[in-house]
């Protein structure tokens, strides 16, 4: 549905986009995640016409973004960043211009109008100015803004930054329900929120796709490793050797925190599991083990990963 | 409705939701009235000369005033990208504001009627077609500043910027008129045409001309493509 062609965007010398290829299939919640600073807007502003790519081309169905822009609009509904806001005019009064702006005759304007608030939860401020409401009611009104004329693509960038946690829950639950009728791109800095609501997950940094699979398959395929941590007495030497004995893992690092006793991490391919074999060489050693604890890599360090060691170079 | 008057209809309203457009009526109309009404009794004419004469001076500030916020606003608080991927055209945005500058510009040149009013009681002989002519090339001259004021307001996101900036420009076009004696006469005849009181004298004297109607419409559109030019500029790549 949507198609992105070795997308390319300069500012001046610095290329904020470089070669971006993806899809977007019909009724897919897309996930696209990166730090700030990746290209994630300036991408979302080339896909809603804000912005012209400098080399490449969006496709949208049969439209393309340089000859049919103005169509591509109408079926784009978009959140910039920041929801930004006529704040001096009432919820009413910005609903009736966009939507006037999205061609929803005044005869249709009063059933739409019921059906947005009522999605987006805007009873009772219907009629304050906006400058009146609070961030989370803020939001609600440019989710409003965006679906009033029924989109087939909603485009969302960082539709919860900024609100507090149960504002965050609330406007998700928004968005997921959004989710179920149409095709949405939601970008994010933050993990947990592209976890919780897409069924697809595009990594991008420095402009550059790094990753871009469901959530389980970045989970599982980019970065299987298993991290154990043990807190262990045992003499420092003998602990360093024990990659010797049990094959194919790593001593991350080892820290005295007492009298010979060593926090040691350790680190394999979450494949096979080897807490049994590192205990049979604990025991065999005859050192106490006082602790074994053991973390799955997160996405949260995938994305870490994939970001932090690419902008190092 | 078309876009563009969407666009200007918007804008109107937000004019008359804040304290703006009153704010800067109000001292446009109290100095127009000051300068009217104070010689009126000593100049014993009754026409509006001294009223067309004060207007196109306050307008210099008046209308980079009124035209200021227009896009640098919206450039600073973001809504410009919500505006501009609603499937609107740049230029029917500029045309929309535009319009409803000169809405403001036309309200206030209508309280001025009261002026006329006045002349109509007081004196005997009022040459109505003169007034006509005056108050034609007054809103001329109002697209012009407009478009100029709209035109720095599209260039920044600073209100106060654009103010200075329109204030110099419509200085420019408004001072040339008295620059001629000093210019060399080969540039004079030049800087007489670009200078908006030469036109807008003729007008005002109740000589309807094409060639001065040309001159306020053509700069008007030129500053307004030059605006859209630069609104557009923000998609070269």
């Amino acid at each position: 549905m949507i198609k992105l062609e070795n997308l390319v965007k300069d500012y001046g010398n610095l290329r904020a986009v470089d070669h971006i290829n993806f899809q977007v299939e019909e009724g897919e919640i897309l996930g696209f995640l990166g730090p700030n600073g990746a290209g994630k807007s300036t991408t979302l502003k080339m896909l809603t016409s804000y912005l012209s790519p400098t080399e490449g081309n969006i496709q949208v169905d049969d439209l393309n973004i340089f000859d049919n822009s103005i169509e591509i609009r109408k079926l784009i509904g978009y959140l910039p960043e920041h929801n930004p806001l006529y704040t001096e005019m009432t919820v009413y009064d910005y609903l009736h211009f966009i939507a006037e702006a999205r061609e929803i005759d005044s005869k249709k304007f009063k059933k739409v109008l019921k059906n947005v608030v009522e999605k987006c939860g805007l009873n009772g401020v219907i009629s304050k100015p906006i400058q009146t409401l609070s961030k989370g009611y803020r939001q609600r009104v440019g989710l409003a803004q965006a679906i009033i004329h029924d989109p087939k693509i909603l485009i969302l960038d960082e539709p919860t930054s900024g609100l507090d946690p149960n504002q965050i829950v609330e406007i998700r639950e928004l968005i997921k329900e959004l989710g179920k009728e149409k095709t949405l791109i939601i970008s994010s800095h933050i993990l947990q929120e592209v976890q919780a609501v897409c069924d697809r997950i595009i990594i991008i940094n420095k402009g550059k796709i790094v990753a871009d699979g469901s959530t389980e398959e970045l989970k599982s395929n980019l970065q299987g490793k298993t991290k154990l941590t043990l807190d262990v007495i045992a003499d420092e030497d003998s602990l360093a050797k024990i990659v010797d004995y049990v094959h194919n893992i790593s001593v991350h690092s080892i820290k005295n925190i007492g009298e010979k006793t060593f926090k040691t991490i350790i680190e394999y391919d979450s494949v096979i599991d080897k807490r049994a074999e590192i205990y049979n060489y604990i025991k065999k050693q005859d050192w106490t083990l006082l602790e074994m604890h053991r973390e799955n890599v997160s996405l949260e360090d995938v994305f870490r990963n994939l970001t932090v060691e690419e902008g190092a170079n | 409705m078309s876009y563009t008057a969407l666009i200007a209809k918007k804008e109107i309203k937000s004019y008359f939701n804040s304290p703006t457009a009153y704010i800067v009526l109000t001292v446009f109309l109290l100095m127009a009235g000051w300068f009217f009404s104070s010689p009126l009794f000593l100049n014993n004419s009754s026409d509006l000369r001294t009223l067309f004469g004060i207007i196109p001076i306050i307008y210099i500030f008046f209308i980079p005033a009124i035209t200021m916020g227009l896009i640098s606003k919206e450039k600073n608080i973001g809504t410009i990208e919500t505006l501009t991927t609603l499937p609107i055209k740049d230029s029917e945005i500029i045309y929309g504001k535009f319009w409803a500058s000169m809405g403001l510009i036309v309200t206030g040149l209508l309280f001025t009627g009261v002026h006329l009013i006045t002349i109509t009681l007081l004196g005997t002989n009022v040459d109505f077609g003169a007034i006509f002519c005056g108050y034609l090339g007054l809103i001329l001259l109002g697209a012009v500043y407009s478009s100029i004021g709209i035109f720095t307001s599209s260039l920044t996101d600073n209100q106060i910027i654009s103010f200075i900036i329109s204030l110099l420009i419509v200085s420019f076009f408004f001072m040339i008129q008295f620059t001629l004696q000093i210019l060399p006469s080969g540039l004079v005849g030049f800087f007489q045409y670009i200078s908006t009181g030469y036109h807008l004298s003729n007008i005002s004297r109740g000589v309807i001309d094409t060639r001065n109607i040309v001159y306020f419409l053509s700069l008007t559109a030129l500053f307004l493509k030059l605006a859209t030019i630069v609104m557009e500029s923000r998609k070269w790549k």
